[in-house]
């Protein structure tokens, strides 16, 4: 079938052998990495040879709602795109207006449930993080992105004031992308350990790279690949 | 004031895990406690990460299927579904329906497997031996027929993107109608051990409360919502897989306690059957696997889909750049997401709560730190 093992780019997972795996053989050369990224462990980085687009190449469509023309009425300039991509919609706010949007739609349009945040990676764009809230209205049976691009060295405001359920996801945005969210009530960690160095989910950060001091300190083993 | 003696209290603070049997995996708490009541709790987490979400964008959107069996193992079909269901929805492609229907028995299958795991060792977290043996029993049941599906009991990848690689075995109807036949009166059997049980009422009913607005304000979703009230249930709210097809009951309760969470819980089990049931009598011939190319490359874009896992609400957020391999997997785990409330439910409480809340949550520690 076609999920069936595909020979190129078949790795065993990490930590399952002996043998260090190698990272996935892509055809072209990894990515040419910006300037500010930090030295990748390995020379092949990642998995994407192919350089990350932006993301207006998305065929979304506007999204016409009474929604979204409130949103764009209540925050001129600051609501930048209501779109719609495979019948999902999604809101791209600045970044200094992303609390504002949020607490709207919780009171004025009973976004009441914050489902997820996260954060996706795009290495070589100036704005380099897609910061994605996602949200589900109970009473309106409807779900709704808010999305948002920031720079590596914004911060951006909690929303744990508007959804308690932020604390763990921001801490785990945090965690994997190093966004530190400003005034969040408790910004460390929280699946890696505290002192562990460097971001996993960034692109310029190797499937196989990872703190070796930490794990010769804390596991006295000289490698945990 | 007179001078201290032993019989001043002072707060204590008590390393509960990582490695208490009660945690059910590795999940570490930190409790602060005077005498024996809660004042704060810490969790620590994260001995189980593996890094899931990094190795999904090293692999091809098929040879990540099966890690996502690792995430939640005691629902590893679950899991798969969403997966499939993601990339598909990515694709703009639907599974043929009897690919769907087949889906559909299995997850619900899964849901009785990993309510049984769940049943079980909270009972025995509670201090009932007797149940968790009942309750592997069944669950075992369920496990073969996996295993005669698609060779797997655990980790099972049962499912592929556009549909499934196998074709049903001969006998698995008849399989599925015997197994609900028969698991249906063992529903009733843990029910009369445990439901009027006074040890269990005692040690359960009003503990650990959530109420349905800190749910929400939580984002806990699953059996502990619906335990506080919410008629809220993914197969009914956003139905997928044609789940809109099947007569089936959400079960709610109105107190939010461990002990309403655990009657939902064992109402969703029966209700689980009367879904396979119906999906068994009809499922429909023709292909199993959908138009899909050797090899998969969504067009750029983004897609958020989720299901009704036994835990909660488990989505996955897919952005694609156009390549083979996906630019960002993001795995909305119900675990997680639920774990968080823990806090809330035990402040306040006692020492011996803890461990039935941490059962009541339903947790798996394996996704929750993915």
């Amino acid at each position: 079938m076609a999920d069936e093992q595909k020979p190129e780019g078949s790795v065993p997972p990490p930590g399952s052998g002996g043998e260090p795996p190698k990272a996935p053989q892509k055809p072209a050369a990894p990515a040419a990495k910006p300037a500010a990224a930090k030295p990748a462990g390995a020379a092949a980085a990642g998995g994407h040879a192919a350089p990350p687009k932006a993301p207006a190449t998305m065929a979304a469509t506007p999204w016409d709602s009474p929604l979204a023309h409130d949103l764009k009425e209540r925050f001129p300039g600051r609501v930048l795109e209501t779109s719609t991509y495979l019948g999902q919609n999604f809101i791209v706010a600045k970044p200094d207006a992303v609390i504002a949007v949020l607490e709207y739609l919780k009171l004025e349009a009973d976004f009441d449930y914050l489902v997820d945040i996260t954060a996706v990676d795009w290495v070589k764009r100036a704005e380099r993080f897609d910061l994605v809230y996602i949200l589900y209205s109970f009473p309106r049976n409807e779900r709704v992105r808010v999305k948002t691009y920031i720079p590596e060295s914004y911060k951006p405001e909690t929303a744990v004031t508007v959804h308690l359920g932020a604390n763990w996801l921001e801490r785990e945005v945090y965690d994997m992308f190093g966004i530190e969210f400003a005034g969040h009530p408790d910004m460390r960690r929280i699946l890696l350990p505290e002192e562990w160095q460097g971001y996993p989910l960034r692109k310029d950060y190797s499937i196989i790279q990872q703190d070796q001091t930490w794990v010769r300190e804390n596991l006295e083993i000289e490698s945990g690949q | 004031m007179p001078d201290a003696t032993f019989l001043d209290s002072t707060e204590l603070v008590l390393n509960m895990g990582p490695q208490h049997p009660s945690t059910h995996g590795v999940l570490r708490v930190i409790l602060k406690l005077d005498g024996e009541k809660i004042l704060g709790t810490e969790c620590v987490i994260g001995y189980l990460h593996r890094g899931v979400e990094k190795i999904a964008e090293n692999r091809t959107y098929a040879q990540f299927n099966p890690y996502v069996d690792r995430m939640d193992y005691v629902a590893a079909v679950s899991n798969g579904l969403g997966y499939c269901l993601a990339v598909e929805k990515i694709l703009n492609i639907e599974a043929p329906p009897r690919a769907q229907v087949v889906r559909v028995i299995l997850t619900e299958l899964n849901r009785i497997a990993s309510h049984l795991l769940w049943l079980g060792t909270h009972a025995l977290d509670i201090g009932a031996i007797t149940p968790v043996f009942y309750c592997l029993r069944e669950r075992e049941e369920a496990l073969k027929i996996f295993e005669k599906y698609c060779g797997a009991r655990l980790t099972t990848h049962a499912f592929r993107i556009g549909g499934l690689l196998y074709e049903t075995y001969d006998g698995f109807e008849q399989d599925i109608k015997a197994f609900c036949d028969w698991f249906l009166p063992k529903v009733d059997e843990y029910e009369e051990l445990l439901t009027n049980n006074r040890i269990w009422v005692g040690r359960l009913k009003n503990v650990g409360v959530l109420t349905a607005d800190e749910c929400k304000e939580y984002g806990v979703t699953g059996p502990v919502l619906r335990a506080a009230g919410v008629k809220w249930d993914l197969r009914k709210a956003q139905p997928y897989s044609g789940y809109e097809k099947y007569e089936f009951e959400i079960p709610i309760r109105q107190n939010g306690d461990t002990y309403d969470r655990y009657l939902v819980r064992m109402q969703e089990m029966r209700q689980s059957v009367r879904i396979m049931r119906q999906a068994v009598d009809s499922i429909p011939e023709g292909p199993i696997m959908g138009k899909v190319g050797k090899v998969i490359k969504p067009a750029v874009g983004e897609a958020y889909v989720s299901i009704e896992a036994p835990k909660g609400e488990l989505g996955y957020y897919i952005v694609s750049d156009g390549a083979t391999q996906p630019y960002r997997v993001r795995v909305r785990p119900p675990s997680f997401v639920n774990l968080q409330a823990l806090d809330r439910m035990v402040r306040g409480g006692l020492v011996a709560d803890v461990v039935a809340v941490i059962g009541t949550l339903d947790i798996v520690l394996g996704e929750v730190d993915r």
